[in-house]
């Protein structure tokens, strides 16, 4: 496991920039968004070498878990985070320990992002004893207690209320923890989340509410699915602040991150973060993607990708060698590796697993 | 070492396909996640990327071949200047050590579920319960409500455990819409006894989160017909998450609250969610008809570390049965109760059906039958032991449910008692239920619609031929 074996929090933080830098995403999404603008927040270069490494980590291993579904070595259901990295590395930049994390079916590069072991996650992947619900969960399905990552969750939209629940009992327990409650813009139409809105904002309860904007609820365009596309004024009549944050720029995420946080911390209740990004994949491991040109796939890859900012700028800002990249990236594919090593050969659950973890035995007396 | 390209399969059920086209031609130079071909089933196009870096050094298959199959080395790349010409891929395995080796496919027999582990199965000479323990030797006996019984058991367990606490409409200022929860916000606050707004999904939702966090809630639906817009979360986010997490992350939560029909209130507020809860595994169902069982099994549900559904019914709440003092009488979830002996066949139901089966019972005495009456108390995990111990000794049986005929509980208890009893039986098992229509409204179609004694006592007097 050494190999595995991570931290993920950032380095020491600065103080955030003077002056937040709000909202700079145009409407119709990430894809609007112009090059950096003279207010976007700086990281030093153990921020952005943080950032670089974590993002990295989740792209190879969403690319080897591509593979490996191609394979035949991972099956159902395969949603890869491919493209969004910059939205959970940010938050989870911004995070302290205790806060707890919590998403939707794309939830690989959560897990990662929280500090899980990759040979954990890719076990699961495969359906092996060694995965984090010993093979009974799947991708969709993964939590650990330890690392505050509460899963992991296949019904659209129901980990938003889960997740104003954990923050229901932060608030009951008053041990000024977060929430991070992850849904897509797909989710973001369900009945529930209203629901969730009103009780956390009639009761304050210390939750942000991170709406990943992808553009697509896998084949539909928000714009086909939603009279309101800017999902930042979605609390709007619970009184809930919100703020649309390029989601490509790392930078740009942690800084949001930061504010809201420490609004729903400091006993103001919840907040809302639309963060508008791109998954490059499919909706899932079979999706042809017909709903979209290949054009525009490319020119976000091209254009906003958001590690290949922080590589351009860890070469032109900080003048990190090829060399010193180079080697991140054999450290990060040799984690990925030895996370598909071990999950390919780990031996599937013991037949009796099938009636185990049903119910939990009740103490006596 | 040069790298394999592997055709990939776009779904588990994909064994070949055809590469459509190469985006990429030999002597380029590509990236990990670099799109390099497109391949096509019938279904759907998808693109081959990259999972390495280097030069595209040798493409295996050309563009436009049809019923490639899965895992067929389709490409090769290199390093720059790294001789491929022992690369050509006869064996994946030595290539890629991900994919397994051919032999491992050999043809495997079906595996079947270990029976050592099932859930255990009702031994041939079956054991009823003894209940005769539960009530403390020497304890005072009160007279109780059924709703009284339940605030106490609440206000108990709140007073022993802080993360207890209570959520739903109404409970706390206005004393709960049925006044169960009467006293409680005085006692124990607004943070501990809280009202929702009108949103059963939402603060079900709520509910099931706090308890993945370690809380332990009371969750009070007015009714549970409400429950059905939160269903989702009693089922896929309580019931499901501790086996989906491998055992890590249970919900130690109660859902309480009036289930089943009451008096003209019409189709919908009138149903018996009984058999929807106990078809799920991970649940525990409870709906007791006594005011002891009510108080001592609501405070077990309340310790329970995992999700109880407790059923409980608007007409039994004025109801008043002894009920021990002290604040630690528990009864047992799962298990049964023999309410009343006799020999000549069983009544088994549940709830509010126990006023059916103890009615007839009385009935048939004065004609000469003497029913064995048993009171099941938790539907779900059932005590059929307790049943299939009856049936041995009375060969006959009559179940009763206040629920729909169709995959009821009923059903169920039947069926159990046909698998484990069947030489026992001296009859076919009859049962009593509600009428498959939805509740009518009028005073004598809804009479109609629910079991009554007479029909609890024709069923007896069936299956002992008399």
């Amino acid at each position: 496991m050494a190999v595995a074996a991570r931290k993920s929090k950032a380095p020491a933080q600065p103080k955030a920039a003077a002056k937040p830098a709000r909202a700079r995403a145009g409407k119709e999404g990430a894809g609007k968004v112009e090059g950096a603008l003279s207010n976007t927040p700086t990281f030093t270069k153990d921020e952005d070498l943080h950032a670089y490494r974590e993002m990295l980590l989740i792209r190879r291993f969403e690319e080897k878990a591509g593979q490996m579904y191609g394979m035949g070595l991972i099956g159902g259901f395969c949603h890869l985070y491919i493209g969004q990295e910059a939205v959970v590395i940010g938050m989870q930049m911004a995070s302290k320990d205790g806060d707890q994390v919590i998403t939707g079916y794309r939830d690989h590069g959560h897990m990662l992002a929280c500090g899980m072991e990759s040979r954990g996650v890719m076990a699961e992947l495969t359906g092996r004893r060694g995965g984090y619900s010993r093979g009974k969960g799947g991708s969709m399905h993964m939590f650990s207690r330890e690392k505050n990552f509460y899963g992991g969750h296949g019904i659209v939209g129901a980990q938003v209320s889960l997740g104003t629940g954990l923050a229901f009992a932060d608030w009951y327990r008053d041990d000024k923890t977060v929430s991070l409650t992850y849904f897509g813009d797909g989710a973001a139409n369900q009945g529930q989340v209203y629901e969730s809105f009103n009780m956390a904002q009639l009761w304050k309860l210390p939750v942000v509410f991170v709406i990943e904007n992808n553009r697509y609820a896998m084949g539909t365009a928000v714009s086909r699915a939603s009279a309101q596309t800017d999902f930042s004024r979605r609390g709007v009549s619970f009184g809930i602040p919100g703020e649309q944050v390029d989601g490509m720029d790392v930078r740009a995420v942690r800084e949001a991150a930061a504010r809201a946080i420490e609004h729903a911390r400091s006993g103001k209740g919840p907040y809302i973060l639309e963060m508008q990004t791109y998954r490059y994949r499919g909706h899932s491991m079979s999706d042809p993607a017909k709903y979209r040109s290949k054009d525009e796939v490319q020119r976000m890859r091209e254009e906003h990708d958001p590690i290949e900012q922080v590589r351009a700028r860890l070469i032109r800002d900080f003048k990190i060698g090829e060399d010193e990249l180079k080697a991140i990236d054999a450290k990060v594919r040799e984690i990925v590796n030895d996370a598909a090593e071990f999950a390919t050969h780990d031996p599937e659950p013991d037949p009796s697993e099938l009636y185990t973890d049903i119910l939990l035995e009740a103490a006596r007396g | 070492m040069p790298i394999d390209i592997l055709m990939p399969a776009l779904s588990p059920t994909m064994e070949e396909g055809k590469l459509a086209k190469w985006l990429k031609k030999e002597g380029d130079q590509v990236k990990a996640g670099d799109i390099i071909a497109e391949i096509e089933t019938d279904k759907a196009t998808m693109e081959v990327e990259a999972v390495d870096e280097g030069v595209l050094a040798k493409i295996l298959v050309a563009d436009g071949t049809e019923n490639v199959a899965v895992n067929t080395p389709i490409g090769i790349i290199a390093a720059e200047g790294e001789d491929v010409s022992t690369a050509a891929a006869a064996d994946p395995a030595k290539i890629n050590p991900a994919v397994p080796a051919p032999a491992a496919e050999a043809p495997k027999q079906e595996e079947v579920a270990p029976v050592a582990s099932a859930p255990q199965s009702v031994p041939a000479q079956a054991k009823a319960y003894d209940s005769s323990s539960e009530f403390p030797a020497g304890a005072e006996l009160v007279s109780t409500t059924v709703r009284e019984a339940l605030r106490d058991a609440m206000a108990e367990e709140m007073r022993r455990d802080r993360d207890v606490f209570v959520m739903g409409e109404e409970v706390a200022e206005y004393q709960g819409a049925y006044k169960v929860t009467q006293g409680l916000l005085q006692e124990f606050g607004p943070k501990r006894v809280i009202d929702t707004p009108i949103t059963e999904h939402g603060f079900a939702g709520i509910g099931v989160g706090a308890a993945l966090s370690g809380l332990k809630p009371i969750v009070e639906f007015m009714t549970f017909n409400f429950a059905m817009q939160a269903i989702d979360h009693i089922i896929n986010s309580a019931a499901k998450t501790l086996y989906m997490s491998g055992g890590q992350m249970g919900a130690p939560i109660v859902f309480r609250g009036p289930n089943g029909a009451a008096a003209r209130v019409g189709a919908q507020h009138s149903h018996d969610y009984a058999a929807w809860y106990s078809n799920v595994p991970g649940l525990k169902v409870v709906m007791p008809y006594s005011a002891s069982d009510a108080k001592g099994l609501l405070k077990s549900a309340i310790r329970d570390p995992n999700p109880v559904i407790f059923l409980e019914n608007e007409i039994m709440y004025g109801k008043s049965f002894d009920v021990p003092k002290g604040d630690d009488f528990l009864i047992p979830i799962g298990k049964a109760k023999v309410v009343r002996p006799g020999t000549d066949v069983t009544i088994v139901s549940f709830g509010i059906g126990m006023t059916y089966a103890l009615g007839a019972a009385e009935a048939l005495a004065k004609e000469g039958i003497e029913a064995e009456v048993i009171d099941l108390r938790t539907i779900r995990p059932m005590d059929i032991e307790t049943v299939i111990a009856s049936v041995q000794k009375t060969n006959r049986c009559v179940a009763v449910e206040e629920g729909f005929p169709q995959s009821g509980v009923t059903a169920e208890i039947g069926m159990k008692i046909m698998e484990a009893a069947f030489d026992y039986l001296d009859a076919p098992v009859a049962r009593v239920t509600g009428k498959d229509v939805p509740m009518p409204y009028a005073a004598n179609l809804e009479k109609l619609a629910l079991p009554n004694i007479g029909e609890v006592v024709a069923a007896a007097k069936a299956v002992c031929y008399r």
